[in-house]
């Protein structure tokens, strides 16, 4: 599709321009897509939590609540923006702006369905991993900028929790990296074909769950929203933020969430890869179409992980700080040195699907 | 087990359940536990009542907007006995009488200021004529300042509005008393 989409610029844009102007429409159309999942992620929680409360959420605006993000969108538009007098307001305004672009711009490496990937760079993993900490100055900054005690201690909070729990992630990744062999997100996704039984999920189990944790850590968000933490410091670093600027926290919070369920699945779950790839009996019956790797199968996935983030928030009780710091420093790191150190063994004596590798 | 001295349990014990812990830790057991729970209540029948088109039910002794009632000859109850204005708790009620031409003592000004109202229902127990009551009204608002004092005339015109289900409800209470 977008090769013959170039060749139709092709015909009446000079050499550079067509496969510039080719990338802007595909950043445009990922980014829509993205901000429309993230009003859709909002009204998902509200419905999901709502329902494990016993409750039906919210129903009114439009036929079973579905307007209800619009509705959401256009109250925080019409409010108004209020910069406190003895906050910076430079980078009171900068800080959300801060948090959404990497939120959006790590869209650009996910590869999305076979053959489309924006950006198909080699060190994509790399990116990846870069720009998931850039997303933490946005918060930092917010909280410094207000100039309030209670945003200041949710910016700190923030920072020490993504500084324990990058290591993780880091060394999750690591992982993934020795088992495909690769920083392309795209020949990760390629080592995991096969079916269920060839995903890292499986065969590196413990840093699935170690990178899935980290990845709710990461986004601040329930069991691990200290950042925010309203019954102690009110909203933590976006105490002061209203109308607009509160909105841009708010989707680059749920950009974010998105993102590390759509990461999650290319990491662990094969991305597009479909789990029934290798069942021949499908062949040639109707199922047939669902061994194939597609977008939807990614969007199964991801959704799952969404479905997982509200879940977790609707269960458990928020962490407290120095359990949370135990937690990073001492369990979760430890567990991924000795998994990677397992998996060690299981590429030195070729276990698992990817014994090919060294 | 927490009055035996660590010392005292037998050879393997401390150590069995220490495993057991460690690995119940690290399955996430305890976390899976509650992710269990809040799946179940996610496939539970909603207990949400949908306000404006569903209502809870109401007991006949509901207590909401006060009403003065009449006799059936059209005759207003209030004697003007000053009883509920002075079990009000709330110093919610104003009452100012004077004999009527016939000699009969009626009210000439019977307020109740609903913002100093705590709908405690006792204006409604101390009356011995039962003029002064709460029907089951409760959705009404107030616009403009001072519209939250319920002067007589619009008293009397909610008892007259609703006496039927008023005199059905008093009449389902009276039993009890």
């Amino acid at each position: 599709m977008a090769n013959q989409l170039q060749q139709l610029l092709g015909q009446f844009l000079p050499e550079p321009f067509d496969w510039l102007v080719l990338t802007v429409l595909q950043i445009v159309a990922l980014i829509i897509c993205v901000i429309l999942c993230v009003a859709y992620l909002t009204l998902a929680e509200r419905k999901v939590i709502g329902y494990m409360q016993s409750r039906i959420g919210p129903n009114r605006v439009g036929p079973g609540g579905f307007l209800q993000p619009f509705a959401d969108v256009i109250k925080l538009m019409l409010k108004e923006v209020i910069v406190p007098n003895r906050s910076n307001s430079f980078l009171f305004v900068v800080a959300p702006l801060l948090a959404i672009v990497p939120a959006l711009a790590t869209w650009a490496v996910i590869p999305l369905f076979p053959g489309f990937v924006i950006a198909d760079i080699n060190a994509g993993l790399l990116y990846v991993l870069a720009l998931t900490s850039l997303g933490v100055y946005g918060i930092l900054l917010a909280g410094w900028a207000t100039n309030s005690k209670y945003a200041l201690l949710g910016a700190m909070r923030s920072a020490a929790q993504i500084v324990a729990y990058e290591i993780a992630m880091g060394f999750a990744l690591v992982g993934v990296l020795m088992a495909s062999g690769s920083l392309n997100l795209g020949d990760i996704i390629e080592a995991q074909s096969g079916g269920v039984s060839n995903w890292f999920a499986i065969w590196l189990f413990p840093l699935f769950i170690v990178y899935f944790i980290s990845g709710v850590a990461e986004t601040n968000r329930a069991p691990f929203d200290v950042a925010e933490g309203e019954s102690e410091i009110v909203a933590g670093f976006h105490v002061e933020y209203s109308g607009i600027a509160f909105a841009v926290f708010f989707l680059a919070e749920y950009a974010n969430i998105i993102l590390i369920a759509a990461l999650t699945s290319v990491m662990f779950c094969g991305g597009w890869e479909s789990p029934f790839a290798g069942w021949e009996f499908l062949q040639g019956t109707v199922f047939a179409v669902i061994a194939n790797p597609s977008l939807a199968w990614f969007a199964v996935k991801i959704a799952f992980f969404l479905f997982c983030f509200l879940w977790f928030r609707a269960t458990f009780p928020r962490y407290r700080y120095d359990q949370i710091m135990r937690l990073g420093w001492k369990i979760f790191i430890p567990v991924t040195i000795v998994w990677i150190v397992v998996e060690c063994g299981m590429l030195l004596l070729k276990i698992g699907p990817w014994g090919t590798v060294l | 087990m927490w009055h035996v001295a660590v010392e005292d349990w037998p050879l393997g014990y401390g150590l069995m359940r220490r495993l057991i812990q460690l690995l119940k830790t690290f399955t996430l057991w305890e976390l899976l536990k509650g992710l269990q729970l809040t799946l179940r209540a996610f496939f539970r029948r909603k207990v949400t009542v949908q306000y404006p088109e569903e209502k809870t039910p109401q007991s006949a002794r509901f207590r909401g907007l006060h009403a003065l009632r009449r006799y059936p000859n059209g005759e207003e109850r209030c004697i003007a006995c000053k009883l509920c204005e002075a079990v009000c708790p709330a110093l919610a009620i104003t009452i100012e009488s004077e004999a009527r031409d016939d000699g009969t003592r009626r009210t000439t000004r019977y307020d109740i200021d609903l913002f100093k109202c705590v709908y405690c229902g006792f204006c409604e127990e101390a009356c011995p004529v039962d003029a002064v009551v709460e029907t089951r009204i409760f959705e009404y608002h107030m616009e403009e300042h001072g519209e939250s004092i319920m002067t007589k005339e619009k008293l009397l015109a909610v008892g007259d509005k609703h006496e039927a289900t008023i005199a059905a409800d008093k009449a389902e209470d009276a039993k009890y008393r």
